[in-house]
């Protein structure tokens, strides 16, 4: 999959079931300042990361991603 | 010294009767039933196919999706009709309230939807796909805490869980605060939003619910020989409470005023009334004592009158122990005859319609009493609203286990 498609899925999460506006969804976007995601969020956020790239992420993985873009990246290595 | 006065500058509610104060007192005067059947999840294999539901409310459209998810409906009802109150009251609800206002919130069961949620999704996917909002969606402290973030509530905090009587006794609470002098203001009210598939098939269980499922409207008839049981209800109600010299300072309007506060307990059955209504007989005698009234001050009286044989009857006994003769002269009516029983939310709620009835000097009905009890044989208001020059009014909140919270309020 590519990095451009991950981000595509990892902004229709964002979107449609965070109900986060569209337009704040950038690759630069910050997940806690921008997205207002806070640390009950993040659970979320990993749990659906989970369920739709069938994958299992560690608490240790997440501990440099603070972006989307960041997020992207480390989904994108792990699919 | 003189005990501080306290008053009601502020009431926002949510209820099956409407989503506003005035919608709401529209329809309570002209014996309008709220109740109708469930649309929120599917009855077929319920006992019992209606409730008191809040109707046109969509907490995404409220308070946007992103916030709106984070919170069991509990939550959603509770911040808005704290919002109304907080506007009707002429607060600014951009600012930050402070340390000077306490909130004092009561609930029968919390968010026991998300309770239900989690532990499907337990059964069926495992511990690690549990909603991390889970418990702070269910515990019953939820919709305190997420009215304090939303509008910057910084002094005293307290949740009550006394079933049925909760926010009767959150508001008892919080006048207790203000008179003390720990705070100035207080948000004081109460929500329940436990409608469930589960909560309905477990209160049928014990017999509690009317099973009128083939008239809805017409299910909830306190003080009615045929009375079957209660109806469910759902809704938030809040009141913005302060002391005298606050509303005044501030140039508030003033709804009537908190005057007396009594609780008990009956300590003698987990669901059953003690008899001749023991514990609600020294809960009356103790509002009407602190409001520093007697019983024939009373002119009106909001009753518990849940529709069910047993607290009917033994309701009707305790005020006549309280108010001896006089108790055929006071107009009594029960409401829930068109909200259904709002539970953790009943006594806030009553309490609200108990001052616009002293504002307003109209006594709402009871409707659907049509047979006479000759064990329930005072007057209930039936059937149509009345007029008449009020001072001064009793709310009554009774609740499984034998919880007692009674309230007094006066004009002026």
């Amino acid at each position: 999959m590519e990095t451009n498609e991950v981000f595509e899925k990892v902004k229709g999460l964002f979107v449609e079931d965070l109900g986060i506006d569209e337009s704040k969804v950038t690759m630069e976007a910050k997940l806690e300042e921008d997205l207002e995601i806070d640390s009950l969020g993040i659970v979320e956020v990993v749990m659906a990361f989970e369920d739709e790239f069938e994958i299992e992420i560690d608490d240790e993985e997440l501990s440099d991603v603070s972006t989307v873009g960041q997020a992207v990246s480390l989904l994108h290595s792990k699919i | 010294m003189s005990k501080r006065r306290v008053v009601v500058t502020g009431l926002g509610t949510i209820n099956p009767l409407g989503n506003n104060v005035f919608d709401t007192w529209n329809n309570l005067i002209n014996g309008i039933s709220g109740i109708d059947y469930i649309s929120s999840f599917e009855t077929d294999e319920l006992p019992v196919t209606f409730a008191g539901e809040v109707k046109n409310f969509d907490a995404n459209d409220y308070m946007g999706k992103q916030h709106a998810r984070k919170l069991d409906r509990s939550g959603h009802l509770s911040i808005y009709a704290t919002e109304e109150a907080l506007k009707d009251a002429g607060f600014n609800t951009e600012e930050r309230l402070g340390a000077d206002v306490g909130i004092v919130f009561g609930t029968g069961i919390g968010g026991i939807g998300a309770t239900e949620e989690a532990v499907r999704t337990y059964d069926k996917r495992g511990p690690s796909r549990i909603n991390p909002l889970a418990i702070t969606q269910l515990m019953p402290n939820s919709s305190t805490g997420q009215v304090a973030i939303k509008f910057g509530i910084e002094g005293p905090s307290l949740t009550i869980t006394t079933a049925c009587a909760a926010s009767a006794n959150a508001l008892g609470e919080a006048k207790n605060m203000i008179q003390n002098g720990i705070v100035d203001t207080v948000i004081a009210g109460g929500t329940e939003s436990g409608t469930t598939a589960m909560t309905i098939g477990a209160f049928a269980q014990i017999k509690a619910l009317s099973t009128n499922n083939e008239n809805p409207k017409k299910a909830c008839k306190p003080f009615d020989k045929d009375r079957d049981g209660f109806v469910m209800g759902e809704g938030s109600t809040v009141l913005v409470m302060e002391s005298e010299e606050s509303a005044i300072n501030r140039g508030a309007d003033i709804y009537g005023y908190v005057s007396g506060y009594g609780a008990s307990t009956d300590a003698h059955h987990i669901t059953a009334p003690a008899e001749g209504g023991r514990g609600a007989v020294d809960a009356m005698k103790k509002a009407l004592l602190d409001a520093e009234l007697t019983p024939s001050d009373i002119d009106y009286i909001n009753a518990h009158g849940t529709s069910t044989p047993a607290n009917d009857k033994n309701e009707t006994a305790a005020i006549k122990t309280v108010f001896g003769e006089k108790a055929y002269d006071i107009n009594i009516s029960s409401t829930k005859s068109m909200t259904g029983h709002l539970l953790g939310g009943g006594g806030a709620f009553e309490s609200l319609v108990s001052l616009l009835s002293l504002k307003n000097n109209i006594i709402p009905p009871t409707i659907n009493l049509n047979n006479p009890d000759e064990e329930c044989d005072l007057n209930y208001t039936p059937n149509a609203a009345i007029e008449k020059e009020l001072y001064a009014a009793m709310s009554n909140s009774f609740g499984f286990g034998g919880h007692n919270g009674v309230l007094v309020f006066k004009k002026s």
